[in-house]
C-alpha cells in the first residue's frame, strides 16, 4: 500500500505533469479559460489515464514489444472515445466547452509517457495509481492556472462574477495563456536555480521529459526510437541541404525573372 | 458543389485568423522545441504541410467513403489517429526508398510529427465542421501553412534574442513563451479579415 501512496505522491507533487515536467502542453493553453473547464480536463484526463494504464499493465506480458506503441494508442484511445460518448451524453455544457480537446486527450504526451515509462513495466495496482496520481496533478495545475486566467481576465471565480475590477481580458484569450505559462516557467526556472546553488538534484524540473521519445521535440542526449537514430549532425546536415535547395530554387526563379 | 471562394475563405482563415498554434494551441510542442534556427523551423514547417495536407485527403476519404455508409462516426478518434500513424510511417518508408533528396530534406523531422496533436486535430476539425474531401484538404494544407508561418517568425525572433541580456530566471522558455505570447496579439488583428 505505501507503494501506491507514494505513486500519488509521485505524481501529485514531485514529478507532477505540468507544474514539475512541463508536459501536455497543448490542452494546458487551450482549455484553461476559465477553472470549471481546467477541472474538467482534468478529470477527463485521469480517468483516461487511469484507466489506460490499468489495462496496458494487465497485458504487459501479452503485447510484444515491437508493436506496443500502436498497441497503447488503440487502448487510450478507445478509453478516449468512450469518455467522449459519456461527456456527450450527461454533461452537454462541458463536452460543448471542451470540444476537439476531448478527442486530443489521445494525444496527450503524458498517457503514452506514462504507459511506456511506468504501466508497461510495473504491475497493475501501482500502475493505477500511478495513473490517478499523474491525473490528479494535471487536475490540480489546470484548476490553478483556470483560477488565475479566469480571476484575471474575467474578475471572476468558477462562474461567480466578483465584479472587483475591471477585468484584462486578453488573459481569456489566446495570448493570456502563453503569458501565464510563461509566469510558470519563470517561476520554475528561480526554483531550479535556487535549488542548484544548494546543490540539490534539479534535473526534473522543466525537464519536459515523458520518455515517450517517438513524440518529442526536446533537446537532449539520449533520444531513443525503435529504429532510428537522430542526432544533432543529422538535424544539421538536414538544414545545409535545406538551405541549399532554397539557394537553388532562388536562383532559378531569379533567372526566370531576368529572362 | 463547393466553389473556389469558399476555399479561398478557409484557406485565409485557417492559416491567419485561427491560427493552429497561436490561437488553438495544437502542435505547441515542435513549436517550442524546433524554433531555435529558422532552417530547421523552415524543415519542420515543410514536413508538417506534407503530412497534414496527406494525411487530411486520406482520413477525409476513410471518414467519407468508409466511416459513413457503416455508421461508425463514433469510431473516428481510433480509426484516425491509427490511419495517420501508419500513414506516416508508409511515408517515409516510400521516401526513403524512391525519393531521396525529398526524405534528406524532411526525413528526420517525419517521426516526430507521427503523433502531434495538430495533425489528428485538423482531421478531427474537417468532420466537425462538415468539410468535404477537397475542402478538408484545402483546410488541412492552410493549417499547416499557419504553422510554418508561426514557427519561422518565432525561429527568427529567436535567433535576433539569442543573445539579449535577459533576467537570468527568464532566459529559455519563458521568453520564448513570451514572444510566443506577443505574437499571438498581433495575429488577434487578423480577426478583422473575416
Amino acid at each position: 500500500m505505501s507503494k501506491c501512496l507514494e505513486r500519488l505522491y509521485n505524481g501529485i507533487v514531485k514529478e507532477n505533469p505540468t507544474l514539475v515536467l512541463m508536459l501536455g502542453m497543448c490542452p494546458t493553453l487551450a482549455v484553461t479559460t476559465s477553472a470549471t473547464n481546467g477541472l474538467g480536463m482534468g478529470l477527463t484526463t485521469t480517468v483516461v489515464l487511469a484507466l489506460s494504464n490499468m489495462i496496458i499493465s494487465m497485458l504487459r506480458k501479452v503485447i510484444p514489444d515491437k508493436i506496443r506503441i500502436p498497441a497503447f494508442i488503440v487502448i487510450i484511445a478507445s478509453f478516449v472515445t468512450m469518455m467522449q460518448l459519456l461527456l456527450q451524453a450527461y454533461i452537454p455544457d462541458l463536452y460543448k466547452s471542451l470540444g476537439i480537446y476531448i478527442p486530443l486527450i489521445v494525444v496527450n504526451c503524458i498517457i503514452l509517457g506514462r504507459a511506456e515509462a511506468y504501466a508497461y513495466k510495473n504491475p497493475v495496482l501501482p500502475s493505477l495509481f500511478d495513473g490517478i496520481g499523474m491525473g490528479l496533478g494535471f487536475t490540480i495545475a489546470l484548476t490553478i492556472i483556470g483560477m488565475l486566467r479566469e480571476f484575471i481576465g474575467g474578475c471572476s471565480f468558477f462562474g461567480m462574477e466578483l465584479g472587483w475590477f475591471t477585468p484584462v481580458a486578453i488573459f481569456k484569450m489566446a495570448p493570456g495563456a502563453f503569458f501565464v505559462l510563461a509566469l510558470l516557467c519563470a517561476i520554475q526556472n528561480k526554483i531550479k536555480i535556487a535549488g542548484a546553488k544548494k546543490g540539490k538534484d534539479v534535473s526534473k524540473i522543466q525537464s519536459g521529459c515523458s520518455n515517450d521519445c517517438m513524440n518529442c521535440t526536446l533537446e537532449c542526449d539520449h533520444k531513443k526510437y525503435d529504429d532510428i537514430e537522430i542526432t544533432q549532425e543529422d538535424i544539421e546536415s538536414t538544414a545545409k541541404i535545406n538551405a541549399k535547395a532554397i539557394e537553388k530554387e532562388l536562383e532559378r526563379v531569379g533567372k526566370e525573372a531576368e529572362k | 458543389m463547393i466553389q473556389v471562394k469558399d476555399l479561398l475563405v478557409i484557406l485565409i482563415s485557417s492559416s491567419l485568423v485561427s491560427n493552429v498554434v497561436l490561437s488553438q494551441f495544437l502542435g505547441l510542442c515542435p513549436f517550442l522545441g524546433v524554433s531555435k534556427k529558422i532552417d530547421t523551423a523552415a524543415g519542420m514547417g515543410g514536413a508538417v504541410i506534407f503530412v497534414i495536407t496527406l494525411s487530411s485527403a486520406v482520413t477525409g476519404c476513410i471518414y467519407h467513403y468508409l466511416l459513413v455508409p457503416l455508421n461508425m462516426e463514433y469510431m473516428q478518434t481510433i480509426v484516425f489517429i491509427l490511419v495517420i500513424a501508419a500513414l506516416v510511417q508508409f511515408v517515409e518508408m516510400f521516401l526513403k526508398k524512391y525519393v531521396d533528396s525529398l526524405y534528406k530534406a524532411l526525413g528526420v523531422y517525419l517521426p516526430l510529427i507521427t503523433t502531434n496533436c495538430a495533425v489528428l486535430g485538423v482531421a478531427l476539425t474537417n468532420v466537425q465542421k462538415e468539410y468535404g474531401i477537397l475542402a478538408g484538404t484545402v483546410n488541412g494544407f492552410a493549417t499547416a501553412l499557419g504553422f510554418t508561418i508561426a514557427i519561422i517568425i518565432l525561429a527568427g525572433i529567436r535567433e535576433k534574442t539569442q543573445y539579449n541580456d535577459f533576467p537570468e530566471s527568464v532566459k529559455g522558455m519563458p521568453m520564448v513563451l513570451i514572444t510566443a505570447g506577443l505574437m499571438a496579439i498581433a495575429f488577434c488583428g487578423f480577426a478583422g479579415l473575416n
